[in-house]
């Protein structure tokens, strides 16, 4: 075809500028370069935040050895493929895509580089130079969920949700099993604001659920809007992806913050010693990388007792989140006693347990 | 005093030189800009223009960025010729990318020549559908279009997010948001291997093609000029107003929706929560940056899908976060612009504001 | 439940003030027969500059000053690229909002993550203790009862005065307003600047009382469906109050209704305030006559006296 030869006419006049562009960058080829794809700002101080966080642990924990670079806002569509073959071809020996829907890409521009490591969030396709890695967020939910279950006095917690996706749904039936342990007549209420980062549609939210007799909120959504609604109200609430007790010294309980450091100094590591292997991780409270910070001092002791009995037994693995029996919405058996969900089961999963009001979008 | 005259008549050299002029501008401005963030001025300009198109792989990119920019943005400029403004053609994309999503789904392992042309027809269609709501309420009730085609946009983005999670999600993809992977005679065909240049970088000219035919020699494009410049003499001579309206926003519906198809099947190969990167905003850019002529469309919207590829590179190369790419593009994006007006327009001096030229 | 209708209402009152803000400074900007587009980046602009200056100096009522500065300036420089050089407006303005979006992102830079206080409510004495009417009416913040203050002075001018008659002549037809001999161009500058002025206003009420904070492009949309109020309104500013209470009402409401528990897609749910503005629109558009009366003719048009 004509258009191909025009390319191929073009790229040869191209080529001694590709010719200075690779001279340029052998002088540098000495530290590991790592880049990262990121879904949002790093402004947004939630989920693009923390990752960034992230990265900038690598920069000081290995100082000279590597050279971080970063996309912010890289649409989930066509332009991600272009972002991760970019980082690929532009010498970065490991590159991080930081969401979902980054999975194909990444599998598909993996394959045409196959000396340069990939690691994508949250997804579930690996290949021999894709890892996969993700963090057992709903650990920290049942940690709050517990708590949120001894502390409300009007037996109504509000949820603010995003998508209706496995990750977030989890996180809600992880919360309401815990809560209704400690306080089995308490509900969850949930809203969807169908995105991801809107402070004011994550604030109306809130205050609705406020409205409708929450006294507690939580939520999966990456700004601080409800808990500075929390706070106005004089409701509690808990922060989400970083400790935001900025926003609501009063009203924040605790937070479950996304903690990227360690497993980003580790894996760049790997590569450094050349020991780095596809694998999937998917870790929790047990490694760090779902943290707390410190209970706020409003937390009654016993409370903050009953929180850590619940973290220690997730950490030393004597208890799970999903532990049986798990009863579905109309009250049937879903899980028998003393056993436990697997992994693939929480991957997909797409109901709502007892204790969650109304009907789970699909 | 500086003032501004009117030529007698549209200079040819100014459009020619004034995106030079532009660019020119553009060029001393980033150098301030660069300067102020400390950044290596040549190292920037390196980044932003050359280095993004500095391989086969690079230009690829840049038709496939550019390939919806120039269908919506053809159609577009012939709607505001018209004075239509359709500024919902990234919900008609939406629809376009859903509808044409369906087809090949349900056809989803059939492997047959038809299944793509179906797809193709199906966006169009879809398009079509969402951009005659805005034109029924228009000619029927007098309902501005630039509320509804705007409002429908967020309907259609929601309903796209509702679709992928629910009816049309992947059967074996763990209940995540997004369809199941094309199978391939419902995806474009390639036109180079190796890169993702697909037969709608094709159809895109094509389209440049017509829409330039479209309005130079056609009594429909004659007719869709005069509406615009002077809708009652347009009336006079027999054209009816709302046949306009309607011709305009399924023009540009219709091909908003096939640009839709052509990221879901060509670049995407699924269909996803969000399938545009508000393609069909820029595309009102690049139509008035293209001066409503479809071979203008056609340069702007490269040189707006260079400015998206620079700031990639400059992210990556220089560490410069997206805002500075956000601010290099407004300013590019004014100075073009505010450059067309020596086309109509000289500068000439004057003691005083007189009459007849009003003091700036 | 009574409390419930009442912290509900306030919750809407919340929502639509922005709206009312930025719409009403959008609607006078039409009249005078400029359309701009750029409303989401006036908006911001305002949101990052009444916060860095309320953060940086700790007075709120110079960070309500920056941020209606900030959004005249955006507006400034629209105005000067479509009015003066002759640039197309609706270009100008889409791009003046993506220069918005990048030029705020790297102003706020050093403000994400920092917390600020919020506007104090101003309890007028007495009447604020009142059951019921206290709380809805006699509590707000100042910039609450600014924005109907401010729809009340703009229906004032535009009817009643007689610049306001000059405004929209101007929009009707700047040709024939020229020739009566009044100053289009600088009629038009003003308008903008107002509208500029009162998105900043819309931005500063985002960012220093309806989520006291600033992160990047946290308008979320909010100057886009802005400027479809005013087209709702067929631009007339009490109907404009209208349109943005009512689409902000319909927002928190399906968000209630989802509190509730009521069996519906939540994406489908969030359609509604959207469908619903259409909808009843497409209602109340019976009278094409007056339509036709109040929409600005020559809206979007460049003007130069030599033509």
């Amino acid at each position: 075809m004509s258009i191909s030869l025009f390319l191929k006419r073009v790229s040869l006049i191209a080529g001694t500028a590709l010719v200075s562009a690779a001279a340029l960058s052998a002088q540098a080829a000495d530290p590991v370069k790592v880049g990262f794809v990121y879904v949002g700002p790093v402004g947004d101080h939630g989920w693009t935040y923390r990752h960034d966080i992230g990265r900038q642990a690598i920069d000081a924990a290995l100082g000279d050895k590597v050279e971080t670079s970063y996309i912010e806002s890289v649409a989930e569509g066509a332009d991600a493929e272009r972002v991760i073959r970019k980082l690929a071809s532009s010498g970065h020996d490991l590159i991080f895509t930081t969401s979902f829907g980054y999975m194909n890409p990444t599998i598909k521009v993996a394959k045409d580089f196959p000396d340069v490591k990939f690691e994508h969030a949250t997804g579930y396709k690996r290949a021999e130079n894709v890892s996969t890695y993700g963090a057992r967020f709903y650990e920290g939910r049942a940690v709050i969920g517990t708590m949120a279950g001894m502390m409300t006095k009007t037996n109504t917690i509000g949820y603010i949700a995003s998508f209706p996706i496995p990750e977030v749904v989890r996180g809600i039936n992880a919360f309401t099993i815990a809560m209704r342990k400690v306080n089995p007549d308490a509900e969850v209420k949930v809203v969807w604001v169908n995105s991801w980062y809107d402070p004011g549609k994550e604030a109306d939210a809130a205050k609705a659920l406020i409205d409708q007799g929450a006294d507690i909120v939580t939520q999966h959504t990456d700004s601080p809007a409800p808990l500075q609604v929390a706070e106005e109200r004089g409701v509690m609430g808990f922060g989400q992806a970083s400790d935001m007790i900025a926003f609501a010294p009063k009203a924040q309980l605790t937070s479950i913050i996304d903690d990227w450091d360690q497993y980003y100094i580790d894996r760049t590591q790997a590569v450094l010693d050349g020991t780095w292997e596809s694998q999937d991780t998917w870790d929790g409270i047990a490694s760090g990388m779902v943290a707390f910070p410190e209970y706020s001092a409003d937390v009654p002791e016993d409370v903050k007792a009953a929180a850590e009995v619940i973290r220690e037994g997730i950490v030393d693995g004597t208890l799970h989140p999903f532990q049986g029996p798990i009863l579905d919405q109309a009250g049937t058996e879903i899980l028998a006693s003393g056993e436990v969900l697997d992994d693939q089961a929480l991957l997909g999963m797409n109901y709502y347990v007892q204790g969650v009001q109304g009907d789970l979008p699909k | 005093m500086i003032a501004l005259q009117r030529r007698a008549s549209p200079s040819r050299l100014m459009g020619y030189l004034a995106p030079v002029l532009a660019l020119g501008c553009t060029l001393v401005a980033g150098l301030i800009l660069f300067a102020l963030l400390g950044v290596p001025v040549g190292l920037a300009f390196h980044a932003y223009f050359i280095e993004p198109i500095s391989s086969v792989y690079g230009l690829s990119e840049l038709a496939v960025k550019a390939t919806p920019l120039v269908i919506i943005g053809v159609a577009l400029s012939i709607g505001f010729r018209a004075q239509v403004w359709n500024i919902g053609a990234e919900g008609q994309l939406i629809l376009g990318g859903i509808t044409g999503a369906a087809v090949g789904l349900f056809f989803y392992e059939v492997d047959s020549w038809y299944v793509l042309p179906l797809m193709i027809l199906a966006s169009v269609l879809g398009g079509m559908v969402w951009a005659g709501v805005p034109a029924l309420l228009k000619t029927r009730l007098g309902v501005n279009e630039i509320l509804t085609s705007l409002m429908l946009t967020y309907v259609a983005a929601l309903l796209l997010s509702w679709l992928v999670a629910g009816p049309m999600r992947d059967p074996d993809g763990f209940n995540f948001p997004e369809s199941r992977l094309f199978h391939d005679a419902a995806l474009l065909p390639r036109i180079v291997d190796g890169t993702r240049l697909h037969l709608g970088a094709v159809i895109a000219l094509g389209i440049v093609v017509a829409g330039w035919l479209l309005l130079s020699r056609t009594l429909l494009g004659f007719a869709l000029r005069v509406n615009g410049m002077a809708p009652k003499a347009g009336a006079h001579a027999g054209f009816s107003q709302t046949r306009l309206v309607w011709i305009a926003l399924l023009m540009g519906g219709g091909c908003a929706g096939l640009a839709g198809l052509f990221e879901v099947a060509g670049p995407i190969g699924q269909l996803l929560p969000s399938i545009s990167p508000g393609y069909g905003f820029t595309a009102i850019i690049v139509a008035f940056l293209g001066r409503l002529h479809p071979v203008g469309v056609l340069v702007a919207a490269l040189i707006m899908a260079l400015s998206y590829l620079g700031g990639e590179s400059a992210q990556i190369t220089l560490n410069l976060p997206l805002a500075v790419t956000g601010v290099f593009q407004g300013m590019l994006l004014f100075f073009l612009l505010a450059a067309d007006v020596l086309i109509n327009y000289s500068f000439v001096w004057t003691r005083k504001a007189t009459q007849q030229v009003e003091s700036l | 439940m009574n409390e419930t209708l009442i912290l509900t209402v306030l919750t809407i009152i919340t929502a639509a003030t922005p709206l009312v803000y930025a719409a009403i400074g959008e609607l006078v900007v039409e009249r005078s027969g400029v359309l701009n587009l750029g409303v989401e980046g006036m908006m911001l602009s305002g949101a990052v500059c009444s916060f860095a200056t309320a953060h940086y100096t700790g007075s709120a009522s110079l960070g309500i000053l920056a941020g209606m500065l900030a959004g005249m300036l955006m507006a400034l420089l629209f105005a000067f690229l479509t009015l003066t050089l002759q640039s197309s407006q609706v270009a100008t303005g889409l791009a003046l909002t993506l220069f918005g979006i990048g030029l705020t992102a790297l102003i706020g830079q050093p403000l994400v993550g920092i917390a600020f206080g919020g506007l104090p409510s101003l309890d007028v004495p007495y009447l604020s203790q009142l059951p019921v009417v206290g709380p809805l009416l006699f509590s707000h913040d100042i910039l609450v009862y600014g924005s109907f203050a401010l729809v009340a002075a703009v229906a004032w001018f535009l009817n009643r005065s007689r610049a306001g008659l000059i405004l929209r002549s101007i929009g009707d037809s700047h040709d024939a307003a020229h020739a009566l001999g009044l100053r289009v161009i600088r009629v038009r500058y003003l308008a903008t600047l107002f509208g500029g002025a009162c998105a900043g206003i819309g931005g500063t009420y985002l960012s220093m009382v309806y989520t006291p904070m600033w992160v990047e492009n946290m308008s979320a949309g909010r100057g886009w469906i802005a400027l479809a109020l005013v087209v709702f309104s067929i631009w007339q500013p009490g109907r404009l109050l209208l349109g943005a209470y009512l689409f902000g009402g319909i927002s928190i409401l399906q968000l209630h209704a989802q509190a509730l528990g009521i069996n519906v897609p939540a994406q489908l749910m969030s359609m509604l305030p959207y469908v619903t503005t259409i909808l009843v629109l497409v209602l109340i558009s019976r009278d094409r006559g007056r339509i036709q009366r109040n929409a600005p003719a020559s809206i979007g048009q460049s003007f130069h006296p030599t033509t």
